[in-house]
């Protein structure tokens, strides 16, 4: 009865907060889309300037002006090369994520459900956790035949190292609560692991699948231009960047600048897109 | 109510009562090597088959202590744990082995977030292979529908409010048909409004199913009004200090509450109670200085 009374009493200012959210909704993207247009707008002007001013500002008149940059990646969308640089990058970045997924999970699990497995791996994993993917790259590349390989492998290590620590960290830290109660209800030590353990660490999992997939277009970008293209281990958006360099084309810089920004996001929205859909009860409200 | 008792016809009244809990010298002491804390000393109640016996005291005294030992999540020190005549744990076997035949109900609650309360509730039953999934997810629906939660089955535990999880993990814990319920505080920190609802929602479940409860709770008219029993617990490490029957007949509704003889019970356990409190504080000072 007071459900009810305060019901109908909230549906007439419901509507009008609903509209008034809507708004700020729509505020929030105008708000958004002004910050970027005024910061095309202020880059345009700071690097025009040498033209009307006589003089260069400092940083951004050595910058092209976004129109030159537009001009320059309209030129390099038709090309063959441009889109086959984000085929091998996305090519080695899914490689060496997936591999590092697909051993790094069941790893972290073990670890965090077996107390041998950890006292056993913990220690060695801790001792080579700490070294930086790239200075595995000499090793690497005296280690495997191809340079390909070598990429794939320190794309993976990039990406392993942080699935494993965020998989152990999310399994362990499961409320003793749930499994007990589980337990009191007939649950096998399989049935735990499969119906609570692995729920549970899903959001470290997804966490550590966002964490490691920026380390690994991060890898991947910079083994591309260590490599410096070539038939084997070559080209890739890291290449494209290198090459502009070399080719002293400072739109085409920015151009790969900008690819690898979206093609990162474009990486980051497909794993939030599959965590949302593997964790529905976490996408409340 | 009437058309909902045929959902645990095992355990409708009538049948026969089960779920006879004896506790006999318990002792617990945790760490004995290192820190050595006695928490339970030489505790025995018995708590009758179909009983619900509520148990106080201080913060700190046991209690959980003592549950978890019936529930066999950690072991006694000494003593003898019975239930229904089998031994659950003693000197050979200081362990209980877990068994859906006591199910516990946590502080804070504990549904699993990520199922829905109606896979939360049929857990139990499938992952013993009892029922199959379909019976098993018809029968939850069933349950929850029996405590209003119908239309919240296919909610996930963070959408719906405390109340209703609590309801729905009580009936997570009923649909395994246990012989006790081992409840730990499980309406703590809910508003006094909400809590005699689900003091009533309780009483029907009971009235229905006369399932033994183990029921900690530092509530002492939440004690009175729902147990057979109260029993007064010493502070740590903890016995049993006083025993208030509760000779009030059932069914009972909150009526009760304001009734002369309510009164009285409060009072006489409240007086107990303060009395460990108070030793419990001054203790601490003691420790502190
Ligand atoms: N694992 C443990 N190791 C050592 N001491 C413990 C452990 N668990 C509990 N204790 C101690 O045992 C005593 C009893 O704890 P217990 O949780 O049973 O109390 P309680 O009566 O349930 O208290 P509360 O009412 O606050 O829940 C406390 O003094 C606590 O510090
Ligand atoms: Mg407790």
């Amino acid at each position: 009865m007071a459900v009810a009374a305060s019901g109908t009493g909230a549906s007439g200012g419901g509507l009008r907060r609903l509209r008034w959210s809507a708004l700020k909704r729509n505020a929030k993207l105008w708000r958004g889309a002004a910050a970027i247009a005024l910061t095309l707008v202020l880059w345009e002007c700071g690097s025009r300037a040498s033209q009307q001013l006589g003089m260069q500002l400092p940083f951004i008149g050595l910058i092209p002006p976004p129109t030159a940059v537009l001009a320059a990646w309209a030129e390099v969308i038709p090309q063959f090369g441009y889109w086959e640089s984000w085929y091998l990058s996305f090519k080695r970045v899914l490689a060496g994520f997936l591999s590092a997924m697909v051993v790094g999970i069941p790893f972290g699990l073990l670890l965090a459900v077996s107390r041998y497995c950890r006292e056993i791996f913990f220690p060695p994993f801790e001792v080579l956790r700490p070294i930086p993917p790239l200075a595995w790259v000499p090793a690497s590349l005296i280690f495997w035949p191809t340079n390909e390989l070598s990429i794939a492998f320190v794309t993976f290590l990039g990406a392993f190292f942080t699935i494993v620590i965020n998989v152990l960290g999310g399994a362990r830290s499961i409320d003793i609560r749930l499994l007990r109660a589980a337990q009191s209800m007939g649950a096998t030590k399989w049935d735990m692991f499969w119906r609570i353990v692995l729920p549970a660490s899903l959001p470290s999992i997804f966490t550590g699948a966002a964490v490691g997939m920026g380390i690994t277009w991060e890898v991947v970008l910079a083994a591309e231009m260590i490599s410096g293209g070539g038939t084997q281990g070559g080209g890739g958006l890291g290449f494209f960047i290198w090459n502009s360099y070399m080719g002293g084309s400072l739109e085409q810089i920015v151009v790969g600048m900008f690819s690898i920004g979206i093609a990162g996001y474009l990486s980051s929205s497909a794993i939030r897109y599959l965590g949302d859909r593997c964790m529905p009860w976490r996408r409340l409200f | 109510m009437a058309a909902s008792v045929a959902v645990n016809q095992s355990t409708a009244p009538g049948a026969a009562a089960k779920g006879a809990v004896s506790i006999r010298n318990v002792t617990k002491v945790y760490d004995p090597e290192g820190v050595n804390v006695m928490a339970v000393d030489d505790c025995s109640m018995e708590i009758a088959a179909g009983e619900v016996c509520m148990v106080v005291g201080p913060s700190g005294c046991g209690k959980t202590t003592l549950l978890n030992a019936i529930a066999g999540f950690h072991s006694i020190t000494a003593g003898e744990i019975h239930l229904d005549g089998e031994l659950l744990c003693g000197p050979d076997k200081p362990l209980a082995e877990q068994g859906a035949d006591r199910v516990v109900v946590f502080q804070n609650g504990a549904l699993f977030p990520w199922k829905t309360l109606r896979d939360n509730v049929a857990y139990g039953p499938l992952v013993r292979g009892q029922l199959s999934k379909r019976d098993a997810l018809d029968k939850a629906a069933q349950m929850l529908a029996d405590v209003g939660l119908a239309e919240f089955a296919e909610k996930y535990p963070g959408e719906v409010s405390s109340g209703m999880a609590r309801r729905a993990e009580i009936v997570r814990a009923l649909i395994n048909d246990p012989k006790v319920l081992l409840l730990d505080e499980p309406y703590r920190a809910m508003d006094e409004l909400t809590k005699s609802i689900m003091h009533e929602a309780l009483l029907e479940m009971y009235d229905r199913t006369r399932v033994t409860m183990f029921f900690i709770t530092h509530d002492l008219e939440e004690a009175i009004f729902l147990g057979d029993r109260v029993v007064v617990m010493t502070t740590r490490p903890c016995r049993t200090k006083k025993i208030v029957d509760v000779n009030i007949p059932r069914p009972r509704d909150y009526h009760l509450l304001s009734s002369e003889a309510f009164r009285l019970l409060v009072e006489e356990a409240s007086e107990a109670v303060h009395e460990e409190a108070l030793k419990a504080f001054t203790a601490g000072e003691r420790e502190l200085a």
